[in-house]
């Protein structure tokens, strides 16, 4: 089935422009038609993710465009690591595509995203089967482009089409960057395979500085899609998008993408000298990590809380894949897609049945809702790191390797971890206990359509991180499976687990003690902590830092630019034309009165000449006859004074 | 056939002129069905075209025996996308033009003159030709922006006359000093890249070079000699600003790659970095100040100053790696990206102008980016072409703008590294400006004022649904096309030597 891998991301495509052009005609308004696809592609997915477990690798290309002589390639690989993803996105997909069936039930455009889900699965699919730089640079524009159609989903509302600007600019910064690194190995090694790339950096026909810059500017990419600082403003923003949306494409899948992109070209990163590059990645990522997350603390907007969540997740990942432990990195990339997707799905129940995002409204709901309930609470130990849910496997793991690589990152990261625990279980202890706040809401368990994937999604999300656990006799098979030669993880530790452990439950201790039995009061921390408070409130600033220092800047320069169009360049193209005017004007009056006047002149001459003459002309022969005597006199003299 | 191609336009206009103006059917079938034949034989005429198989469909007469001036026309891998264009372009800007009620006769007449005229130039091999063809691309032009066009038209049809003219008049003494320098004295142009004439001789080259460079970058237009152009496309009617846009900017491109890199590599690579800093200027340039337009027509007019700047970049780049062979892969990749990007260009300029087209002539009767609001929920199978062609514009992989703009980089970034770094920084830029345009116009809460507003009727689409599924297909697989340019200018590259 390897050979037919193309057609995982192809199915969905034909799905986009089938319910794109047919719509409502179609079974289930579309979604069916979206859902039977991505099946479809789940399930050779599964097939093909079997074959690469018994050793099973593919590769095909084919000549994209001719370049004088040289051939520009594109193609499509399947490896381990493409396996996995393929695996997270159609099976993870599958499931929101079917939640969405129940959410978006009733809205006016739903088979358009329906439509728009499909397009974003063809190019997520798209970016990870690639083997080139080319083909995955386009699934990567193109997943922008999915996820600011879907943020602005619901375009009428001015923050949602402001959000879906911001996100596909502030991308669009990272990918710059990542252009210009693609530019700059083109340039160097000649070729836009990976295989080639790889090649030249083993035998070192890339190496040193340039290497690095190369990698780093790569990295850029992958900072702007994983809401990295410094360009991890737009995520929080994309939360105007609907819940399946921020689920899917803002939780599980493409924001994973930069990280799926960096440990794509880990070879770039590690080759580095002094593993410069990978540094750059581990602090970014650690600095990530710790900052979003106590952001999350003070959210009250339940998706907020997730978006911060999902930031510093990603900053874990990174962190992993930056303290040389590649396989924890990508380990957590997949467990997290599965839990994160299940909070997101639960809180859109919520706010399914809440029809409002702030946790201060909510209260109870586990009573109401306890499917919702239990499963949110399984993604939330999974979130916080409790074993033997997924996300304590693969955090624990990155905490082990930077522990051993850099205590620095190791304090951030574990920081990190304790205050994840706290703000995930604050959300949860707002929403689910104590009685609710609101007076208005009549919150309901939502239908099955949704409930069934959130079980299954709790399900995984139970389960998946035993794939990556230190089992007698196999050992970590996730380890076997997804690896990077040069980068050995370090054995697993039965203490260090432990202490990880130790920290997720005083997370969630302390948040119990604040927000359950209510022993501190929440408001009485503010008050004490009000400097912290002041900044966390206003996330550090950053939306604000970018305002003053890039948008206005560049808006005003525009501006100016503008009036010196119409007034510098465009007065002097019409300063000249005045001038030939005028000049023009000048030769009127040269014409007038210069060389016309001359012309005249010699006129008015001959006339007066003529007016004189004219009594030379008597009429009488006498006067003639004096005339020719006096002539005749005249030359008689001349002849004989000669 | 080529004879053909361009003279059918210009024999419907004769036949227009015959037929009674009060037969206004009769006169829209007549410049219906010359434009159609025309676009029908050069799509013939691509079915038979050999790739790499150099000039082909050769047609060549005595025309001035004594001055050495022939009627020689031909067509190789860079004309052919390019006449297929305007044919394409004047068809579906005739299929526009259908609603137009004031001196339709002398409108028709004018545009398929005008198509003649691109046609010529394109297809011209030699120079007296070619400076007919292009003079004669003027004079409709003129017109159909001094009487159709809007408020300022008068302005702008005189700048646009005056400012293109003076580019000629430069251009007609640089073809003269090629002309006086051939041993025998001839306007064959392929003669002239043969020889060389002004090889040994750098300053009357120099000359020559700034002579043509005057007249194609007041085309193009270059920064800073691109002010003609927002006047000229806003007053211009709105099939004027399509071709205007989508195929007379290109003759500029054309005119440097046809004319200035081939006949005098010498100099042009001397100039090339000065060439490639203004080309710089106007890619960051046009993005800026087409983000602080209000104006939808304006907007798209300097972003065509934005996307022009891209193509000359890979013009000099290829330019200033004329004669280095092992640079010769990156010229060559550069300038399948600015034949690509012309060719791209004309397509989703020519929509975009369309596009805004659509909206001003029989419906909003405004251009005021900040009038309108919420329409993305009224009017779907607009907003759904206006996003693809923005998309494609801002270059979106997957769409035709990508594919030139990645070779245009790929290829000056191997000769010119650290300004095409600068250039990159244009696709931020045109980003914003066409989402934040996006936006404005059809995203946010309806604006009630729009309310009576329809959808796009037939005759809309079938002018505007071509030009998408184009961009969509060369976009997918440019393979087909930029074959055909890759072998013209592979070949070009090693002549330049």
């Amino acid at each position: 089935m390897l050979q037919v891998a193309w057609l995982i991301p192809l199915l969905p495509f034909i799905a986009f422009w089938v319910i794109l052009f047919r719509g409502r005609r179609l079974p289930g308004e579309g979604a069916y038609v979206a859902i039977g696809a991505l099946g479809l592609s789940g399930l050779l997915s599964l097939v093909i993710l079997g074959q690469v477990m018994f050793g099973g690798r593919y590769q095909a290309t084919m000549v994209w465009a001719m370049m004088g002589d040289r051939p520009l390639a594109v193609g499509y690989a399947v490896d381990p690591l493409t396996a996995v993803m393929l695996f997270v996105v159609t099976v993870v997909g599958s499931l929101i595509f079917i939640y969405s069936v129940g959410y978006m039930h009733g809205d006016p455009r739903y088979p358009r995203f329906f439509a728009y889900l499909s397009l974003f699965a063809a190019s997520m699919l798209l970016l990870v089967l690639a083997n080139n730089f080319l083909v995955l640079y386009a699934g990567w524009e193109l997943v922008g482009l999915c996820s600011y159609l879907l943020i602005g989903f619901w375009f009428e509302r001015p923050a949602a089409a402001r959000a879906s600007m911001k996100a596909f600019v502030t991308t669009r910064v990272g990918d710059f960057f990542m252009f210009l690194g693609i530019l700059l190995l083109f340039f160097t090694v000649g070729s836009l395979q990976f295989d080639a790339v790889f090649a030249a950096v083993q035998t070192g026909s890339l190496a040193g500085p340039l290497l690095t810059l190369a990698a780093v500017l790569i990295f850029g990419g992958a900072v702007g899609k994983s809401a990295q600082i410094p360009l991890h403003v737009w995520l929080p923003d994309a939360m105007e998008g609907p819940t399946p949306v921020s689920a899917l494409i803002h939780a599980a899948t493409m924001v994973a993408a930069g990280v799926y992109l960096v440990a794509r070209t880990y070879a770039l990163f590690f080759s580095s000298p002094d593993h410069l590059a990978l540094t750059v990645v581990a602090y970014i990522g650690g600095l990530t990590a710790l900052m979003a997350a106590t952001i999350g603390i003070v959210q009250d907007d339940i998706k907020r809380v997730l978006a911060y969540s999902t930031i510093s997740q990603l900053g874990y990942m990174m962190l992993g894949l930056g303290v040389l432990g590649y396989t924890a990195g990508v380990f957590h990339l997949m467990t997290h897609a599965f839990f994160k997707a299940l909070l997101f799905l639960a809180a859109g129940s919520v706010i399914h049945a809440m029809n409002t995002n702030d946790i201060k409204e909510m209260g109870g709901l586990a009573k109401v809702m306890p499917v919702t309930y239990v499963t949110m609470l399984v993604g939330g130990l999974a979130l916080a790191g409790v074993p033997p849910f997924a996300g304590f496997w693969s955090k624990d793991e990155i905490l082990l390797e930077a522990y051993h690589h850099d205590r620095t990152l190791f304090y951030l990261g574990a920081a990190g971890a304790f205050v994840t625990a706290f703000y995930v279980f604050r959300m949860i202890f707002y929403t689910f206990t104590g009685s609710l706040r609101s007076h208005t809401a009549h919150p309901h368990e939502s239908p099955q359509v949704m409930t069934v994937p959130l079980i299954v999604l709790a399900a995984f999300s139970g389960v998946i991180g035993l794939v990556g656990a230190p089992w007698p006799l196999v050992g970590n098979m996730f380890h076997r499976f997804v690896h990077f030669e040069a980068a050995e993880g370090a054995p697993f530790d039965l203490r260090f687990a432990a202490l990880s452990t130790a920290i997720a439950g005083a997370g969630i201790l302390a948040a119990a003690v604040v927000y359950r039995w209510q022993l501190v009061s929440s408001a009485t921390l503010r008050r004490v902590l009000a400097p912290a408070y002041a900044v966390l409130v206003h996330k550090y600033w950053w939306d604000e830092f970018y305002a003053v220092s890039v948008v206005r800047p560049v808006v005003w320069v525009a501006q100016q630019l503008r009036t010196f169009d119409v007034y510098a360049i465009d007065g002097a193209v019409n300063a000249i034309g005045v001038v030939f005017v005028w000049l023009s004007r000048l030769y009127r009056v040269f014409d007038l009165y210069v060389v016309d006047g001359a012309v005249n002149l010699v006129g008015w001459l001959a006339k007066a000449a003529g007016g004189r003459l004219r009594h030379v002309q008597t009429g009488r022969a006498q006067n003639y006859l004096l005339v020719i005597a006096l002539g005749v006199i005249v030359l008689a003299v001349i002849g004989l004074t000669r | 056939m080529l004879s053909l191609i361009i003279f059918l336009p210009l024999v419907g206009g004769i036949i227009i002129l015959f037929t009674s103006k009060t037969n206004e059917t009769l006169l829209k079938g007549i410049a219906l069905g010359a434009s159609l034949a025309s676009f029908v034989l050069s799509l013939f005429m691509t079915a038979l075209f050999k790739i790499g198989g150099g000039f082909q469909f050769l047609e060549l007469g005595n025309w001035i025996p004594s001055l050495g001036i022939h009627y020689h026309l031909g067509v190789d891998g860079l004309s052919l996308p390019l006449i297929v264009l305007t044919a394409l372009l004047s068809l579906l800007s005739v299929a526009y033009s259908w609603r137009i009620e004031l001196r339709l006769k002398e409108y028709l007449f004018l545009f398929l003159l005008l198509e003649t005229g691109m046609l010529g130039v394109f297809a011209a091999l030699d120079f007296f030709l070619f400076y007919i063809f292009w003079e004669i691309t003027l004079v409709p032009m003129y017109f159909l922006i001094g009487i159709w066009g809007g408020p300022r038209k008068e302005y702008a049809a005189i700048k646009f006359f005056l400012y293109t003219l003076v580019g000629s008049l430069a251009m007609l003494l640089a073809i003269l000093v090629m002309y006086f320098n051939a041993q025998p004295h001839t306007f064959n142009m392929l003669t002239l890249i043969e020889q060389q004439p002004l090889a040994a001789k750098p300053v009357l080259a120099a000359l020559a070079f700034w002579g043509f460079f005057l007249s194609f970058a007041i085309k193009v237009p270059m920064w800073p000699f691109h002010t003609w152009l927002p006047d000229a496309h806003v007053e211009a009617p709105t099939a004027g600003s399509v071709i205007l846009a989508g195929v007379l900017l290109k003759m500029g491109t054309y005119g440097f790659v046809r004319v200035s890199l081939p006949m005098l590599p010498e100099a042009f690579r001397i100039y090339a970095p000065a060439v490639a800093v203004l080309a710089l200027l106007g890619i960051v340039y046009g993005a800026l100040v087409a983000m602080a337009q209000t104006d939808l027509k304006k907007l798209v007019a300097y972003s065509s100053v934005n996307h022009m700047g891209y193509v000359m970049l890979g013009v000099a780049s290829a330019a200033a790696a004329a004669g280095i062979p092992e640079k010769a892969v990156a010229a060559a990749t550069a300038l399948n990206g600015a034949v690509f990007e012309m060719v791209a260009h004309g397509v989703i300029t020519g929509a975009l102008f369309l596009i805004v087209g659509v909206l001003y002539d029989f419906r909003a009767h405004t251009r005021g980016v900040d009038e309108f609001g919420g329409l993305g929920a009224r009017l779907p199978m607009y907003t759904g072409i206006t996003m693809v062609a923005m998309l494609a514009s801002l270059g979106l992989p997957g769409l035709m703008g990508f594919v030139a703009e990645f070779f245009i980089f790929v290829g000056s970034f191997g000769i010119f590294p650290y300004l095409t770094v600068v250039a990159v920084t244009g696709v931020i830029f045109t980003a914003a400006m066409f989402l934040w345009t996006i936006q404005r116009i059809f995203l946010g809460p309806f604006n009630e004022r729009w309310a009576g507003l329809p959808d796009m009727d037939t005759r809309e689409k079938i002018s505007l649904v071509p030009l998408a599924v184009l961009m969509v297909i060369f976009g997918l697989y440019p393979r087909p096309l930029l074959d055909v340019i890759n072998a013209a200018m592979t070949t070009l590259v090693a002549m330049v030597r």
